[in-house]
């Protein structure tokens, strides 16, 4: 089962997992840093959008696990 | 050593300078060149390398490194400040943009968006009441992006005429080092009187909560400086840019008017091929590191070549071509790494709703001066046009 692993600590706030898939990141209020509203992607599309997530991602705070 | 002078004008308004294509399409994509202060800089090309140096700590985002590339002869003159956080590394660069990033994330951008569509209407109505042509660059582009990043500080628009001067002084290749001393002085001066009276009367903007949150002053006034400057010149650009290439692309405009859906793909596209802070992208080593087969040593100027990169054949299918429904979001348009905009969420819903409306309001908008004689901004750190001229039939 393939997961969303994010860090929380590398992550700069930049929101574009947020604009990639907002049904799976959301962003902390106080400090911009990535919350993961779903750590595995359900389907097909919604892993093509984490990979793309994760590819984007600047700080390189995400990652994909099997 | 010698290096050839950095070129800077484009090939066309998306077509990066021939030079900065050649050495991208050279073995290694990378090579030396001689940058106007006299510093001998590599120049990354690739898409991949520019990736690659941006996430790598062993590049410095220091400006006040001395050998940090720099378009100027004289060293910059914002040292009369403490750095901001473009200018900061880790361990000091994190907790310093954790601080105001909350301040921008995409949900935050998301609540602006009534008042963002109000501004724009609001302008667009100044536009028709106006006479015709209109230039657009001083009825929309400009004030726009400038009224929604001064109500989001807390910096009165009125006095838009003081900073807007001084900034575009501060941007472009011909002001004399004396001439940018001054304008960065004067608009030092002015945001930290208003600094001062915001820690004496509290205010609800961005300025007034960093001051609130127990932020040192003098921080604010560097991240005020920082977003002033950054936040309007840049959107402004790609502004004006974009509704002139759509103008230019009657088919593709009449398809997104159709389908509103298509707008944010094509601000992606436009955002990559114009690339329009194209060098503000680069660093300078702290250690020896090695990328695409060439060892950059600690304290030598790296600049990002980060329009042709955005160009790499290696990493866009037809990477010359403008296809709007491209959907590639792996440009480094807004940079990429740790300091990768942090307006970017902003910028891309002002443009959406300038797009969005502009077309949608005024359907026989066109241009008044054919596109290329347009004056761009070859002159200019951020790439863009002067003017717009633009006109429109008389309401049926």
């Amino acid at each position: 089962m393939t997961a969303i692993v994010a860090d929380v600590g590398r992550c700069v706030g930049a929101g574009q997992c947020v604009l990639t898939d907002p049904d799976a990141f959301d962003q902390s209020e106080e400090d911009g840093t990535v919350i993961v509203l779903q750590d595995s992607p359900s389907d097909n599309e919604a892993l093509k959008r984490a990979q793309v997530a994760v590819d984007i991602c600047p700080s390189r705070a995400l990652s994909l696990t099997q | 050593m010698t290096a050839p002078a950095l070129q800077t004008t484009r090939q066309c308004p998306y077509a990066p300078p021939e030079e900065h294509t050649r050495i991208r399409d050279t073995d290694s994509g990378i090579s030396q060149v001689t940058l106007p202060s006299g510093q001998i800089a590599w120049a990354l090309s690739r898409l991949e390398h520019i990736r690659a140096m941006l996430t790598d700590p062993r590049f410095s985002s220091d400006r006040r490194d001395p050998n940090f590339p720099r378009f100027t002869r004289e060293q910059p003159s914002f040292d009369i400040m403490r750095r901001s956080i473009i200018q900061m590394d880790p361990p000091e660069h994190g907790p310093a943009r954790k601080a105001v990033v909350g301040e921008f994330t995409v949900r935050r951008m998301a609540g602006l968006r009534p008042r963002i569509q109000e501004i724009v209407d609001e302008h667009i109505d100044a536009m028709l009441a106006g006479p015709r042509p209109a230039d657009l660059v001083q009825a929309l582009s400009l004030p726009v992006p400038s009224l929604v990043i001064c109500e989001q500080l807390g910096v009165p628009y009125h006095d838009h005429d003081f900073f807007q001067v001084r900034s575009s002084a501060l941007l472009s290749r011909a002001t004399t080092a004396e001439g940018r001393r001054q304008s960065v002085t004067e608009l030092r001066d002015y945001l930290k009187d208003l600094i001062a009276k915001k820690a004496a009367e509290p205010t609800d903007d961005l300025l007034g909560r960093q001051l609130a949150q127990g932020n040192d002053p003098e921080d604010v006034l560097s991240l005020a400086f920082l977003l002033l400057i950054a936040g309007h010149e840049t959107t402004a650009n790609m502004i004006s840019l974009g509704v002139v290439t759509l103008l230019e692309r009657p088919e593709e405009l009449a398809a997104l008017r159709e389908d509103p859906a298509r707008t944010l793909p094509a601000i992606e596209e436009l955002l990559r091929v114009y690339t329009i802070a194209e060098f503000a992208n680069s660093r300078v080593a702290v250690e020896d590191v090695e990328i695409g087969g060439v060892t950059i040593r600690a304290g030598d100027p790296v600049l990002a070549m980060s329009n042709a990169a955005n160009h790499d054949p290696l990493a866009f299918d037809d990477a010359d071509e403008i296809k709007l429904d491209r959907g590639a979001r792996n440009h480094v348009a807004f940079g990429f790494g740790i300091h990768q905009c942090l307006g970017q969420n902003l910028a891309r819903m002002e443009l959406q709703i300038v797009f969005d409306t502009l077309f949608r309001r005024i359907p026989s908008l066109r241009l008044a001066t054919p596109a290329d004689k347009l004056a761009y901004k070859d002159d200019v750190l951020i790439y863009g046009i002067h003017e717009v001229p633009v006109t429109w039939d008389d309401p049926a």
